[in-house]
């Protein structure tokens, strides 16, 4: 019964996991605009959240170090990986500035918008969710 | 999320630096001496990513503050008594153009880091309430 409510929580999880990370990377690139060489990141939403779906909440996969095992009785471990993001992209530019740094304080600007109000939908998401699965388990 | 707060506090504190530097600047614009004898020198902090290793992204931190070397500001005033022999007193090196754009631009910066960390707050309320 729980994993089956697991289960249906699972791609919202993912999802804001996703979201999360995302607001820190735009969060970093906003932070180092007077950066001299530092060059902004981002990353596809949507193929990522195809993978982390895939996987499943599994963390294996996400760059952690793997336990060795060398007895059959041990219990496989695995460290939690750097974020949930596999492919971390780096910007295109539309100008070159001097200093190497390729922030675009308008580009991001937006990002960092679309992304919290997407957020913000998620919650909103698994709110009704919740109150959906709330509902069908009360006894009348 | 908490990482959050850390990466635009960097920021904040970064930017507020820099605006220390371009007071600090423009305050002594016209000292003729320093604590050194020598007339003022323009300073400049330098800024450099701050990610924890194996991190890709992170915050910004001031890695250093150089002291700008284009020569001083000559001005001929025999009467001062900071003049040299010929007669001409050196003035700071301070570019008060580059000092102002600096501190606009400073100043900007801050301002963004700011929304982006009442942003986040706000989101993270939102999501401490998560099925109510």
């Amino acid at each position: 019964m729980i994993d089956r409510l697991n289960a249906s929580l699972n791609f919202y999880q993912q999802a804001l996991n996703l979201r999360d990370e995302r607001q820190k990377v735009l969060s970093a690139n906003i932070a180092n605009a007077d950066t001299p060489g530092y060059q902004a990141r981002d990353f596809d939403f949507r193929s990522e959240l195809d993978q982390a779906v895939k996987r499943g909440g599994s963390t294996e996969g996400n760059g952690g170090l793997a336990m060795a095992t060398t007895s059959s009785r041990h219990i496989p471990g695995q460290a939690p990986g750097n974020g949930s993001v596999s492919n971390l992209m780096y910007r295109v530019p539309s100008q070159p500035s001097l200093d190497g740094n390729t922030v675009d304080m308008d580009m991001e600007r937006v990002n960092f918008a679309d992304n919290a109000v997407h957020y913000q939908a998620d919650l909103q998401f698994i709110t009704s969710r919740l109150q959906g699965l709330k509902q069908a388990m009360q006894p009348e | 999320m908490l990482n959050v707060f850390n990466i635009s506090g960097s920021a904040l504190s970064a930017q507020a630096q820099r605006m220390n530097v371009t007071a600090s600047n423009m305050a002594n614009a016209d000292s003729v001496a320093g604590p050194d004898g020598q007339p003022y020198r323009a300073k400049h902090v330098t800024f450099e990513m701050d990610a924890a290793p194996g991190q890709s992204v992170g915050g910004v931190r001031v890695s250093g503050v150089s002291e700008s070397q284009s020569p001083f500001r000559r001005q001929y005033d025999p009467g001062n008594p900071a003049a040299d022999d010929e007669g001409y007193v050196s003035l700071p090196n301070v570019d008060p153009t580059e000092e102002m754009v600096n501190m606009i631009s400073a100043a900007r910066s801050y301002q963004a880091n700011v929304e982006v960390l009442n942003t986040n707050k706000s989101l993270m309320l939102k999501t401490l309430t998560l099925g109510e």
